[in-house]
């Protein structure tokens, strides 16, 4: 009941959001969202729209989970939850390839990855199935966000460093770097080096929080 | 209520399959309309690219009318053979065997030169990819070509798509005296004087080489027509159309 008067933004709803970005975030702590992190990250573009309809996809799953978790059955809650994400995905993907058709060919690939990705699941599983609509909202749009930055500065650093380029922009060029010898790095567009990468992170991310680092 | 009920379980995974599909079907009935004026129009966009012509999507039906004057279907023995060009489905053709392919044609004029627009399909390294390629009269030269793709991944298959890959086919020749020749894309980049190579895409070589293959796939199931149209160029008398091997060499060798 106490839940009923709790503020929209309480200190735990807030808590929900700010997590995953850090603390709990769900690449670097939990380690989920790996194989769309090495698949869509070697250039910044579809690395944001991943993010965005990841964020998109999650949140409303969470939402409708939320308010179905007293009638799922609990033998078959994983194959509800696939079939609730799938339903959406397809959903938003037809609405996109009829009315914002460059979009939906830019996120096309992303579809069946959308629907693989672990964060996803692991968020209906962890906590859609035990709390209200509000605070399941809320942690879709923290892990959402949380995995939307990871994606987001990966991109990053393997478009500049693999291309030379952001957002297709070739900024490496236009800094006269190449004049100076710099040479593109080949190995940043390969797959392994998003891993790798996304190693860094961990690494300096348990560098400044000791807290994370296992015993 | 007792949720965990077999009879529960089944009614709530009957209603819950019921209920998706028909949501599902729904939106995807309603929406297909809209999605295949998408599709056709993309089509249309992409056939005027590969010889210049750069339209938004809402301009490209009256620009395709206007600058393509002609379509055709062929079979591979290079004679016509009716249907729609526009329409054919190199998906659907590519299942066929080889002599009952319908092959499609578009003709467009530009600077009074004729130009030959051939549809491409093969495969990628996740799905099929497709396109076009224009070539002059001398049924060599490729004057522009475009290509597009399901399901490739952005930054490396997916580039075949882009500027960068397409531009470099435009003037290089499909032909090497006699022989077709079509073009390879070279994995680390192809000689700067080699008139039948282009450079790959780092990262994506299988769906490089899935646009050599079917480049030379598409390019030979024309032979016929190829032949056909060199020898109108070299004026032979009407009987003898299908051009031999020292012809088209000559007819190479001036142009």
């Amino acid at each position: 009941m106490s839940d009923k008067k709790e503020a929209l933004f309480s200190k735990k709803n807030r808590k929900l959001l700010i997590d995953p970005l850090n603390d709990n975030n769900p690449v670097t702590t939990q380690v989920l969202g790996i194989c769309s992190a090495l698949a869509i990250t070697v250039q910044l573009k579809p690395a944001i729209v991943m993010a965005i309809s990841v964020l998109v996809v999650l949140s409303v799953a969470n939402v409708l989970v939320s308010f179905m978790r007293n009638l799922i059955p609990s033998r078959i809650r994983i194959i509800v939850q696939l079939v609730v994400i799938a339903a959406l995905v397809i959903l938003v993907d037809q609405v996109l390839k009829a009315f914002v058709y460059d979009v939906s060919k830019e996120l096309s690939v992303f579809v069946g990855l959308i629907i693989t990705n672990c964060i996803i699941m692991g968020r209906l599983e962890a906590f859609a199935l035990g709390n209200r609509p509000w605070k399941s909202f809320l942690d879709g749009l923290g892990n959402a966000f949380g995995y939307g930055w990871i994606l987001i500065v990966v991109a990053f650093f393997r478009e500049l460093l693999g291309a030379g380029t952001l957002f297709g922009y070739p900024v490496l060029e236009k800094m006269g770097l190449y004049e100076m010898g710099y040479e593109n790095n080949g190995m940043m567009i390969l797959p392994p080096m998003a891993l790798i990468t996304v190693g860094i992170i961990i690494w300096i991310q348990r560098m400044k929080n000791r807290d994370l680092i296992e015993s | 209520m007792d949720v965990n009920k077999n009879s529960y379980t089944f009614g709530f995974a009957a209603i819950m399959v019921v209920l998706v599909a028909t949501l599902l079907s729904a939106a995807a009935i309603s929406l297909k309309p809209f999605q295949d004026k998408n599709i056709e129009s993309e089509k249309k966009q992409n056939i005027l690219s590969t010889v210049g012509i750069e339209v938004s999507r809402e301009d490209a039906a009256a620009a395709y009318e206007k600058n393509i004057v002609n379509t055709y279907v062929l079979n591979n023995k290079g004679e016509e053979v009716e249907g729609d060009a526009f329409t054919v489905d190199l998906g659907v053709e590519l299942k066929k065997s080889a002599d009952q392919q319908l092959l499609p044609v578009f003709e467009s004029q530009q600077d009074g030169e004729k130009i030959y627009i051939l549809p491409m399909r093969g495969k990628g390294l996740w799905g099929p990819i497709w396109g076009f390629v224009a070539l002059k009269e001398d049924m060599s030269t490729i004057s522009g070509a475009v290509f597009d793709h399901k399901s490739e991944t952005p930054g490396l298959g997916a580039e075949i798509s882009l500027g960068w890959f397409q531009e470099p086919f435009i003037g290089k020749t499909i032909f090497e005296g006699t022989e077709l020749v079509s073009i390879n894309v070279v994995k680390g980049g192809a000689k700067e004087d080699d008139m039948h190579a282009v450079d790959g895409i780092s990262g994506g070589t299988i769906t490089s080489d899935g646009v050599t293959d079917m480049l030379a796939e598409r390019f030979g199931q024309y032979l016929a027509f190829f032949n056909k149209k060199m020898s109108e160029m070299i004026e032979l008398p009407t009987d003898s159309l299908v051009v031999d091997s020292t012809m088209a060499f000559n007819l190479n060798t001036i142009q």
